[in-house]
């Protein structure tokens, strides 16, 4: 710390705003310096190889106690299998989208245009109709939501005052071989 | 003719327990490395619904490479860069031809050695044929008209070069103590015993120093992780990059059977080889006092499964320490090597002769 002129001028500009910003780097990269005994390498290496021997011992011990049926409680290994053994989902995960319904099967959206209006991705196109029902004004005649462009924000789901759309279904297999078929429509959404 | 036939039998069988423990390596390394990282590893190949844990992805690989195409870059040098992945491999396999794998079997009166071939310069031969490996590593660099590729060659030959002059003056201890360059003599003379018949005489109680000297040069010799500059599978280039298709998969095979040489290299100088403790020619002495007459028969076997239990051990260890280690920056490489490995075996070469010159042997 002491020989700071070397890597800069002291008088030059900024000179104390330089100084300051290296005695911080210098305390940030002050380490200990190593003894003889840690530069040979030698005690990182012993304790590396000992904490993974002992992962891979205790680990090897529980699979093939498993191979007889011992201790199945106990994991020897933190992997799921995934298509086979899904993880479990968190509650509030944002999932695939779906619409509500009403008590008769109709959908609960009353195609106010919130959701499409807040979309950032713009991937929610509603057309709106009458509703036969006075006490209920609109409900959409055609409810088109692009999986390909949404990004998941869950702004939808929050901004409807129906609770119609929810992104609750666990569907995490979303992909499809062409985009036209990630674009879902009303009855898509409203199948489970 | 009969000599003819069992030397033919030998060498066939070395190559064949050989290659298919390098190929099993392949799985080896899947697993223990999966294991260590409290993961399962590769298990989803199947042959009629059997997994086998996972053992057919190696078969899956030899497949996926042998129908891969097989790129030549424009403007390489065709025949180089076509001989330099053989050239490996044939190099890495032909010294397994002097490695003992196990005593003296005694048949209708014959005796035979087992050892492929009864070379009394044996360890040089197999240190020159490790040599020579680098000659693939060097020519695939060259001729594949890259230049990362070149530079990996370089890395490559310059590491090698600087560690198996390390690698050889670290052996001078164990030849200097036991006499002679032999393998199978030195496997002999390893079944002697010192602090009165308690400690067998294995090269790694006679020159531990030695053990470690050669155990890191070696690690380095086989190219990979911590020392795994000229390849550099995940980042830096290495001398292999225009490879593809089985090509390639030969210079991982190189590879692989090198980890297997050293491991049955340091089997035989350090840990006696085929010796068992306390196993002699007709059967257990025990230092206590007790004996336990064998016949000829059990005792080879003894030796021969002795030596591929040392051979998986060192195997299982240099699989640790590969997926333990990080690598070597380049500087932090040579300076290992020329710097700290070099001097400290010559210093170990200088005091085993002042030690033997005054224990006047």
């Amino acid at each position: 710390m002491e020989n700071l002129d070397k890597y800069f001028d002291p008088k030059g500009p900024f000179a104390a705003l330089r100084v300051s910003q290296m005695k911080r780097s210098w305390k940030q990269s002050n380490r200990r310096e190593l003894n003889w005994w840690e530069n040979t390498y030698l005690p990182m290496l012993i304790s590396g190889i000992y904490l993974t021997s002992k992962h891979f011992f205790y680990n090897v011990t529980f699979h093939i106690l498993h191979l007889f049926g011992i201790a199945k409680g106990t994991k020897g290994a933190v992997t799921y299998q995934y298509p086979e053994m899904p993880r479990p989902l968190s509650s509030r995960l944002r999932t695939r989208h779906r619409l509500t319904k009403r008590e008769d099967g109709s959908p609960r959206c009353v195609a106010c245009m919130m959701c499409e209006t807040v979309c950032p991705a713009r991937c929610i196109e509603i057309t709106a109709a009458e509703h036969p029902d006075p006490n209920i004004e609109k409900y959409p005649s055609e409810f088109i939501l692009d999986l390909g462009k949404c990004v998941y924000c869950g702004f939808c789901v929050e901004v409807c005052p129906e609770d119609a759309i929810r992104m609750d279904t666990g569907n995490l297999k979303i992909a499809e071989y062409s985009r036209d078929s990630m674009i879902y429509d009303k009855k898509r959404l409203m199948e489970e | 003719m009969n000599d003819l036939l069992i030397k033919f039998i030998l060498s066939a069988g070395t190559l064949f327990i050989m290659f298919n423990i390098a190929g099993l390596l392949t799985w080896v390394e899947r697993k223990q490395s999966a294991v260590m990282q409290d993961r399962i590893g590769a298990n989803r190949a199947s042959i009629f619904g059997m997994k086998a844990m996972g053992m057919f992805h190696a078969l899956a690989d030899v497949l996926k490479m042998l129908s891969k195409e097989e790129f030549i870059p424009e403007g390489a040098n065709k025949f180089l860069f076509n001989i330099a992945p053989y050239l490996s491999v044939t190099f890495a396999l032909v010294g397994f031809a002097a490695i003992p794998i196990g005593g003296e079997l005694v048949l209708n009166g014959h005796s035979i050695q087992l050892q492929a071939a009864n070379l009394n310069i044996a360890l040089i031969f197999i240190f020159a044929m490790m040599s020579m490996g680098v000659y693939g590593v060097v020519l695939a660099g060259f001729s594949s008209n890259n230049n990362y590729a070149f530079l990996g060659g370089m890395r490559g030959a310059a590491q090698m070069i600087a560690y198996e002059i390390t690698m050889g003056a670290a052996i001078m201890g164990v030849i200097m103590v036991f006499n002679t360059i032999d393998m199978q003599a030195l496997d002999r003379a390893q079944g002697a015993y010192m602090l009165g018949g308690w400690l067998p005489k294995w090269g790694i109680f006679v020159q531990p120093l030695s053990f470690l000297l050669f155990f890191t040069a070696a690690t380095a010799e086989t190219k990979r992780t911590p020392f795994d500059l000229p390849e550099g599978e995940s980042e830096i280039i290495g001398y292999f990059v225009e490879y593809s298709g089985m090509k390639f998969g030969m210079f991982f095979l190189a590879d692989l059977v090198e980890t297997v040489l050293v491991a049955a290299l340091m089997a035989t100088l350090f840990f006696g080889g085929w010796q068992v403790p306390y196993l002699h020619a007709d059967g257990f002495y025990f230092p206590w006092g007790g004996h336990m007459a064998m016949a000829n028969l059990p005792v080879v076997i003894l030796g021969v499964l002795s030596f591929f239990f040392k051979v998986a051990l060192f195997i299982w260890f240099l699989m640790a320490v590969r997926w333990t280690l990080p690598r070597f920056r380049y500087d932090q490489l040579m300076n290992l090597g020329w710097k700290i490995l070099l001097p400290i075996s010559l210093i170990n070469i200088a005091v085993t002769a002042v030690v033997i010159t005054l224990l006047g042997r």
